[in-house]
């Protein structure tokens, strides 16, 4: 197996379509303030580009004060749908997710950062249809600007995720560009080696 | 009565469909061989308005062509959101259309991933520009109906002074005409959701009934109620959009890049039923992965029975990259109920005969996908199946049949012990032209019709 010889830390100039990747060499890209280098348009806004650290949103919005036991409280919520229905979330094509309250004088702003595999703007309303049904949205109704007629206001909701949307100006990838597929794949792959050689012994 | 009382509440108080006021086209596919589309500019309102008025009884509903199989020819109309603002409809009506609607298809071309060689300023017919207003859509029985139709249309068009012919296109079945197919030889209308309320069973593995919602306004969706109609209710209700397109398609270098790919004719079957993922008889590959299978391609109990999830994961069968696991990826998508369209459409030029070289004369599809949601329903399969190179993770690939292709794009063929790949795709096929129209209901249609210059 080959092993990075030596690690190197580039800003790489916009790769159009990264096709051929190398997962062994950790790369960092330097994004735009508009969060693309060149607009590419999708079915409701900008297409913002796949980085080393995949795709990826981070939503931040403030929350309408006195609703953040609301917001904690919501946390537990979502830690038993995924328990009682693991895979509850894999049309997300999830990496991770975090949720974060944070107050640095500007009131209490709650932020959403995801990172997945597949374009923010193409399965958009899988997202949305996804949040309806697992309860994700009912958290979002305690923030400013969420739209009240979020139940039938499709449109509205995905504008929401669009206009609370802050692009990054950096990412970084230790295996860059690899998706959840191939990692549980690799780790798949591992753990059937061990068992033949187990068997082999 | 009920039918009156609904037209003066704008409410069907028991969700049933209204068949006499939808326009036939997505309801039922009558027997027809022969078609054409008339595509129409409005030099001014009242002629278009004069035009439409005298058409509106021609007009085939739901439920007429449900019931009277005797009638030989069957008429739709469509207006582009330009045309609704030729005729007249207001400024805060036209704002009420979605966005996409509003700006037109050829303004979507980068969402839709027609570009290249199929792009808006190649298009053919006008049909980029903002003066096309109308289609009228005809469907005949046979050649001599259709001939029999455009006469008469064209001495219509006389009296209709203002209202100017901008294209046409006429549509012949292709012969042997005992089951519909297109240029590539592939049998078509294989797989075509069921509307809910319409009393269709669904064939096996078509899935359940559709809400209607999802094709005609002011019906409940898969979602819910409906909501966000275009305003006033009359002019929405009963309606549905259409997305038109023109595809050329490339007869000869499709059957030059089977050749180039098999040795022998089976192999050349093989490697045209893997870029579809059933064989030129409509046989499914998840069913008869090794060789075909005519008299299952043609059993409609049968050919659409099968999913991809469990039966072909690996798509050792079907390419998780083939058309119809793009065009329709079954169990392996979620919320597929909100993304059914209905097809329509048929074949235009004559065929290439097999073995003949290509002749340079334009052939191809001429088809319409109906729905409730442009954005939702057709662009998403435009922008996400069929030109997403990362589509199931595939990387580099677009539909192989269906997508744009340009030698930039791969197909892979899963096979063991190794996968084939084949790189650098031809293209097969080119968008010629396309449009965004809507389909109003009847009622709909004679608002229209009745639309003052100072509404």
């Amino acid at each position: 197996m080959q092993h990075p010889s030596k690690e190197t830390f580039m800003a790489t100039p916009a790769p159009a379509r990264p096709k051929e990747t190398d997962w062994t060499k950790p790369a960092a890209m330097a994004i735009p303030k508009d969060g693309y280098f060149t607009l590419e348009k999708g079915r409701y806004g900008p297409i913002f580009p796949k980085t080393p650290a995949c795709h990826g949103f981070s939503v931040v919005a403030k929350v309408i004060p006195g609703r953040e036991q609301a917001i904690r409280d919501y946390g537990k919520k979502i830690e038993e749908a995924v328990k009682a229905d693991p895979f509850v979330l894999a049309p997300l094509r999830l990496h991770y997710l975090r949720w974060i309250l944070f107050d640095v004088g500007s009131g209490l702003h709650f932020m959403y950062q995801g990172i997945f595999d597949t374009d923010f703007d193409k399965y958009l309303e899988d997202a949305v249809a996804l949040f309806v049904k697992t309860g994700i949205t009912t958290v979002f109704v305690n923030l400013e600007g969420w739209p009240e007629d979020w139940k039938t206001n499709v449109a509205g909701v995905i504008k929401f995720f669009h206009d609370h949307q802050c692009p990054s100006f950096l990412e970084y990838g230790e295996y860059p560009y690899v998706t959840a597929d191939e990692i549980k794949k690799a780790l798949k792959l591992k753990a059937a080696f061990a068992d033949m050689l187990d068997l082999m012994q | 009565m009920a039918i009156l009382q609904q037209s003066l509440t704008g409410r069907n108080e028991d969700g049933a469909l209204e068949l006499e006021d939808i326009q036939h086209f997505l309801m039922s596919r009558p027997p027809a061989r022969a078609a054409r589309y008339e595509f129409l500019t409005f030099r001014s309102a009242a002629c278009g308005r004069a035009w439409l008025m005298g058409l509106i009884d021609k007009v085939g509903t739901a439920k007429a062509v449900g019931s009277n199989l005797v009638d030989s020819r069957w008429v739709t109309i469509g207006f582009t959101w330009n045309g609704l603002r030729a005729l007249r409809v207001d400024e805060a009506s036209l704002a009420t259309f979605p966005e996409e609607f509003r700006q037109g298809m050829a303004a979507r071309a980068e969402i839709l991933g027609t570009t290249g060689a199929n792009r808006p300023d190649h298009w053919v017919g006008g049909l980029a520009s903002r003066d096309l207003h109308a289609i009228a859509i005809l469907f005949a029985r046979d050649v001599a109906e259709r001939e029999r139709c455009r006469q008469e249309h064209e001495h219509y068009l006389v009296q209709c002074e203002g209202v100017e012919l901008l294209s046409s296109l006429d549509l012949e079945a292709l012969p042997p005409f005992d089951y519909a197919h297109e240029h590539f030889g592939y049998r078509d209308r294989l797989s075509q959701p069921v509307i809910e309320g319409t009393a269709v069973e669904p064939t096996p593995g078509s899935g359940p009934p559709i809400k209607p919602g999802e094709f005609f306004l002011g019906y409940p969706d898969e979602e819910g109620p409906a909501a966000g109609m275009p305003q006033p209710g009359i002019l929405s209700r009963n309606g549905s959009y259409v997305a038109y397109l023109r595809m050329k398609e490339h007869v000869g270098a499709f059957r030059n890049f089977l050749r180039e790919h098999g040795e022998t004719p089976e192999q050349q079957e093989l490697i045209a039923a893997k870029l579809m993922g059933r064989w030129r008889s409509g046989a499914p590959l998840v069913l008869a992965p090794d060789k075909d299978d005519p008299s299952l391609g043609a059993d409609f109990q049968r050919n659409n029975a099968f999913t991809y999830a469990d039966t072909d994961p690996n798509g050792y069968a079907c390419p998780l990259g083939a058309h119809i696991r793009r065009m329709n990826p079954r169990d392996t998508a979620v919320n597929m109920n909100r993304r059914k369209m209905i097809r329509r459409g048929g074949t235009y030029g004559p065929p290439l005969p097999e073995g003949a070289p290509e002749d340079g004369i334009e052939r191809g599809i001429a088809a319409f996908v109906g729905c409730a949601s442009l954005v939702r329903q057709f662009e998403f399969a435009m922008n996400v199946w069929a030109n997403d190179p990362n589509f199931h993770e595939l990387g580099n690939e677009r539909d192989p049949i269906f997508g744009t292709q340009d030698r930039t794009f791969d197909m892979t063929i899963p096979k063991r012990p190794v996968r084939k790949k084949i790189r650098g795709l031809p293209a097969f096929t080119t968008i010629r032209g396309g449009a965004y129209f809507f389909l109003p209901g009847i009622r709909a249609l004679r608002y229209l019709a009745s639309l003052g210059d100072g509404h």
